[in-house]
């Protein structure tokens, strides 16, 4: 990585084994028996999206839990993502419009 | 690194406005600039001197690339090489070097310079980042625009769940300045990925320790003596038991950097003591990439796992110290690992004679991991001042007090096998009549410290000896 001019940089502390962009975590193995949550961030129509994953997601096994945002311009709230990690394996966050 | 700046040809002064002596050679550089293919550098006012059209040198990239230590200095260029170099006003020099044989008849014949900018202390770490980036090898890791610093370490890992200090160019440059070894040379391999450890990258994790500079060659040794196969950081990093690497330091070196020796001398409050064993901890964590959980399988662990190094109070201790009795010459300044767990306190208030003592001593150190349990650990005896003095008093020395606890910890074989007591764990039923020794010889491993306070002493239960578990190591610390 080139570091950009005024950029605030740190060395690499590490063996430099893994690369420097955090990595995403890992995609579940399969649906049977997960919890996924589907959280609507309430722009308008997220609801019936987040409806139609939630009837193909149960069909193949997982079970489902709803959450939603208070308003979309603003990130959610920290007791509302605690409660996903919580309580889901993955989640589905909704645009709509 | 940018390239170096070439030099116009002919006369070449550097100088600033906040200098004296400049201000002084003000007219005599509008004179040479009438005269002579004459460039001048200003470091501090674009404007300054009058009379000649200064270059702007405010970042000082011509004045560092080409060694000014003091302003005025006067060059004379020859095709981009310098033939000749004047410091400070001198008239003599300066007509020479000039050809104008009636400069600055007016002046002083001498006067000296003052500092160039470019090797102003305040300056040197920023410029040394600016113009020597390419030392260093690490990758850079660029921050994002909203990216707590703090923040930032944790969420990569590599924080032992305390903060640490980012590691800046800036910062890792000073600690670097600690040793006289090369960023690029290779410590260690460290384990459990077996990755070629650079002074670099032990200098990174002792910025994030939170190390000053002068520490850096502790943590160096610390780092060599881990990675022996001797010491086995791996094994010991890997086990379930509660252990870790303890450090011991002596030598000069441990006044020279501040370290405690005295009271709470296991516990907070000291940053050499605690930020030293911290690097090594870290060492192991990032470049090793041996993390709790992971390769760590350790059931509890124990808090000196984020750092356990201390000093030993030579000066005060009427024993060898515990880096001679390893095999160091006297004064040298050296580390000692020893894999062990978390301290535990030994009481007794009330033996004046140094037999007794040594009871209480065998009594509890019968009981390291477990009192059926013998040979297998070693462990080191921390004694304090005055459990000390019982024994110096009545002209015990080390050898003594260790030949005394070898004698009371002879076991006989009916104690120790299992069943006896009504515990299963122990020995094979075999053994019973036998007389074994609770700890093998070179196992028990006194050292002094401590307040002067306080009729206690402390053990330290190390962790599996022997070739398949760990021995202590001694390394010495070379600047």
């Amino acid at each position: 990585m080139t570091a950009q001019a005024g950029a605030r940089v740190v060395l690499d502390p590490t063996g430099e084994k893994r690369p420097v962009a955090r990595e995403r975590v890992p995609r579940p193995a399969s649906l049977e028996g997960l919890t996924v949550g589907l959280l609507d961030i309430s722009k308008p129509r997220g609801d019936i999206l987040l409806d139609r994953f939630e009837a193909r997601l149960v069909a193949q096994g997982a079970s489902v839990k709803r959450y939603a945002k208070p308003t979309f311009s603003k990130p959610a709230p920290m007791d509302v993502r605690k409660q996903i990690a919580e309580e889901c394996g993955a989640v589905v966050e909704a645009l709509a419009d | 690194m940018p390239a170096e700046p070439l030099l116009p040809s002919g006369l070449v002064a550097f100088v600033k406005r906040d200098c004296p002596t400049c201000v002084l050679v003000e007219p005599v550089l509008a004179e040479l600039a009438k005269h002579t293919e004459l460039t001048v550098y200003t470091q501090d006012d674009p404007a300054f001197p009058g009379g000649v059209e200064p270059v702007d040198d405010r970042t000082l990239d011509v004045s560092w690339h080409h060694g000014i230590e003091t302003v005025p200095t006067l060059l004379s260029v020859r095709d981009g090489e310098e033939t000749e170099r004047v410091i400070g006003w001198h008239r003599e020099d300066w007509r020479r070097v000039s050809g104008v044989g009636d400069l600055g008849s007016d002046l002083p014949e001498r006067r000296p310079g003052c500092g160039s900018l470019s090797v102003d202390p305040d300056r040197a770490g920023e410029l040394a980042v600016r113009f020597g980036a390419s030392r260093l090898a690490a990758r850079r890791v660029e921050l994002a625009a909203l990216e707590d610093e703090m923040e930032a370490a944790f969420d990569r890992g590599w924080s032992d769940g305390l903060p640490v200090v980012p590691p800046t160019e800036l910062r890792v440059l000073a600690m670097l300045d600690g040793t006289t070894r090369a960023p690029s040379e290779v410590v260690a391999v460290v384990p459990p990925d077996l990755v070629e450890c650079t002074v670099e990258k032990v200098a990174i994790n002792a910025v994030m320790a939170g190390c000053r500079p002068e520490y850096l060659p502790v943590v160096i040794a610390a780092v060599e003596a881990a990675c022996t196969d001797e010491f086995n950081i791996h094994g010991l990093l890997a086990t379930t038991m509660s252990t870790g690497p303890i450090l011991v330091v002596n030598g000069p070196i441990r006044r020279a950097i501040g370290m405690n020796s005295g009271a709470n001398v296991l516990g907070q409050g000291n940053r050499a003591n605690l930020t030293i064993g911290r690097a090594l901890q870290l060492v192991i964590r990032n470049v090793g990439g041996g993390r709790p959980g992971e390769v760590d399988r350790a059931t509890f662990g124990n808090p000196g796992k984020l750092s356990f190094c201390f000093a030993e109070d030579e000066e005060g201790s009427p024993w060898t110290p515990l880096s001679t009795d390893l095999g160091a010459e006297a004064g040298v300044d050296t580390v000692t690992l020893f894999p062990g767990e978390g301290p535990r306190n030994v009481i007794d208030q009330k033996s004046r004679e140094p037999e007794s003592l040594a009871r209480t001593y065998a009594v509890n150190l019968r009981s390291v991991h477990h009192p059926k349990m013998v040979m297998g650990f070693d462990c080191m005896l921390v004694v304090g001042p005055e459990h000390a003095r019982v024994f110096s008093r009545a002209g015990w020395d080390k050898a003594r007090l260790i030949e005394e606890l070898h004698s009371l910890l002879q076991i006989p074989g009916s104690e120790l096998i299992q069943g006896a007591g009504g515990i299963a764990e122990g020995l094979p039923p075999a053994l019973e009549g036998a007389t074994l020794p609770k700890f093998r010889q070179g196992g028990i491993l006194p050292v002094y410290c401590g307040g002067g306070a306080g009729l206690f002493s402390m053990i330290i239960a190390g962790w599996v000896n022997g070739a398949t578990g760990s021995q202590p190591v001694l390394r010495e610390i070379r600047p």
